[in-house]
């Protein structure tokens, strides 16, 4: 099977959110991307696919900056081509409806049998990358994707539903498929295998120019959430902390 | 211009979702801020009879076919973007879930309609129709108008209580028949599998101590096991934990998981994202664990500290067993 995976990188939550001068945006100045997880969870389905059926594994990703590293990761990791598209404006930041032009310029005349990308990225506010391509390509989109097998030139998703039902869907192939989680946890990769794809690996360049990516609603504010009733916080040391809350589940009979 | 307001109501094997009242509450507040009508749309296959939880709707628009007995994507985004495209809606309302966000992109790129997701909740100023929503895992809002003619929003929990949404009564049920092509279907449902039936369900339990990514590793789980039974209680998680394969999907709380009501919830290193809180519908105490003191979770626990789950932990679980047995 040919699987082409997209990789979105994201703002690092761990580090505190900031809005821009316009207000309208994320300030990007400092900001340190990562790899979005799920994406990182979809590659590593492509990569148990791989191993499972034969075929290849693609890593494409728009090249926000820094993405170098995590495309060595990748080839490390068991991918045969990463590939970045290099174009205008996506250092500042692109919103899910242009990011989906932008890979549908790259991909349209691509052959392949699955993309499989992250079903939702934390940034994201107008949809995702994955059913917006899968709709531009014209291209059967499942979301929430746990599992994946084949079966008679299709695949067989598993799909969650809240309170951990499965949905197993039966899919037309080529598709688009949003995975939620992989089948296993991501697998790692030791530093040294990645600095030697660093030495042998080649990270292909594409130029796509300026898309029309019309559809997300426009952001007239966005700011930081005032806490309104935030937590009393408890002071102190572990031993202080341990004794308040004991004393807060005598209170409350829980003990 | 249509004023009205489209909700996109959300079955589940014959139930109608949560989400599908906390959207007939947001939907009722605009259309009646717009004076439009608020209508649903519901797809299905001998599923009339639904509409008689749909009370808060002025209208309900009901697709039948075999094909839509059941959710898949490609079925209902057919069926949903002809229907809009004949006669489009002021807003559709999809639900932010399984269901909703398989469809809404594909509508949105194929009718050329402008797109907003994770909106927790909807105003009329001046006429005009206005969404905030949430996203970086609740830690930032965005806020704007839905842009004329038609606008795709969906709703996450969180903004309204379903209870606004649920009215008795059925409203004027039409029925149409699938406007669009409907073989030839790039999606088919083989079947559903039920949940593993844990030695433990975390909904029966009234003390629950939650373990996010703060945990860090697999052996810690360990701790907070001893504590859960010292306490009379068990061990529940969010995503990260069950992703990695560490705990059951049984545990699992939140939007994919289960939705819990404890007396005691105890989120150890676990930030507070929606789609994790959104699993807690109800609580009586909630203390929060997390050395992030701007974690969404101190947001929504009553009390919290910012010490380390992993000292805390063995300290605190000496310290309850005492308190048990002095």
């Amino acid at each position: 099977m040919h699987i082409i995976v997209l990789i979105k990188f994201v703002p690092d939550l761990v580090e505190e959110m900031e809005i821009d001068d316009s207000r309208t945006a994320l300030d990007r100045t400092f900001m340190r991307l990562i790899p979005s997880e799920q994406d990182e969870h979809a590659l590593e389905q492509a990569l148990l696919l791989n191993e499972r059926l034969g075929g290849t594994v693609s890593v494409v990703t728009l090249d926000t900056g820094d993405v170098d590293e995590t495309l060595f990761t990748a080839v490390a990791s068991g991918a045969d081509r990463v590939i970045k598209i290099i174009g205008e404006g996506f250092e500042a930041g692109i919103n899910n409806h242009a990011a989906s032009a932008v890979l549908y310029e790259a991909l349209k005349d691509v052959g392949f049998d699955l993309i499989l990308t992250g079903t939702q990225a934390v940034d994201d506010l107008d949809g995702s990358v994955g059913p917006l391509l899968a709709a531009r390509l014209d291209l059967p989109y499942v979301g929430y994707i746990t599992g994946i097998t084949q079966e008679d030139g299709k695949i067989v998703v598993r799909k969650e539903y809240p309170g951990g039902l499965i949905a197993e869907m039966e899919v037309s192939l080529p598709a688009v498929i949003g995975i939620q989680a992989a089948e296993e946890a991501p697998r790692y990769v030791v530093t040294s295998l990645v600095m030697e794809a660093m030495k042998t690996a080649t990270i292909e360049e594409l130029d796509v120019e300026a898309v029309d990516g019309s559809g997300a609603v426009g952001i007239e504010r966005m700011y930081l959430p005032e806490p309104s009733e935030r937590a009393e916080m408890i002071d102190g040391d572990v031993d202080q902390v341990a004794d308040a809350l004991v004393a807060l589940f005598q209170e409350r009979g829980l003990i | 211009m249509s004023q009205d307001i489209w909700v996109v109501v959300e079955a589940l094997r014959g139930d109608v979702s949560e989400i599908s009242y906390t959207m007939l509450a947001a939907g009722r507040a605009l259309a009646d801020g717009l004076g439009g009508k608020l209508i649903v749309l519901l797809l299905g296959h001998k599923a009339e009879a639904m509409a008689s939880t749909l009370g808060a709707a002025d209208e309900v628009h009901y697709v039948e076919h075999a094909s839509l007995a059941e959710f898949t994507p490609d079925a209902y985004q057919r069926v949903i973007a002809r229907l809009i495209k004949e006669d489009p809606p002021r807003a559709a309302l999809f639900g932010h879930s399984s269901m909703g966000m398989d469809v809404v992109c594909s509508i949105g790129i194929r009718l050329g309609a402008p797109l907003i997701t994770y909106c927790q909740t909807l105003d009329v100023e001046d006429g005009v129709p206005r969404y905030i929503s949430l996203t970086c895992g609740g830690k930032v809002l965005a806020g704007g108008e839905l842009p004329a003619p038609t606008c795709l929003v969906t709703i996450v929990p969180g903004g309204y209580k379903p209870e606004d949404g649920k009215k008795e009564g059925a409203p004027e049920v039409t029925q149409f028949a699938p406007p669009a092509v409907l073989d030839d279907l790039k999606v088919n449902l083989k079947g559903y599998i039920e949940p593993e039936v844990g030695e433990v369900d975390v909904t029966k339990e009234a003390i629950l101590v939650s373990v996010g990514r703060g945990i860090q590793q697999q052996d810690n789980l360990k701790l907070a096991e001893e504590l859960a039974s010292a306490m009379g209680g068990a061990v529940s998680a969010s995503r990260p934990i069950v992703d990695q394969g560490w705990l059951p999907t049984s545990r699992l709380i939140g939007k994919s998981g289960m939705s819990v009501k404890p007396r005691l919830y105890l989120p150890l290193g676990i930030s507070g994202a929606p789609e994790h809180m959104e699993g807690v519908t109800d609580f009586e105490t909630m203390i929060a664990i997390n050395t992030d003191e701007r974690a969404p979770i101190f947001d929504i626990a009553q009390y919290g500290a910012t010490v380390d789950v992993l000292d805390l932990l063995p300290v605190l679980i000496e310290k309850v067993k005492d308190a048990k047995s002095g």
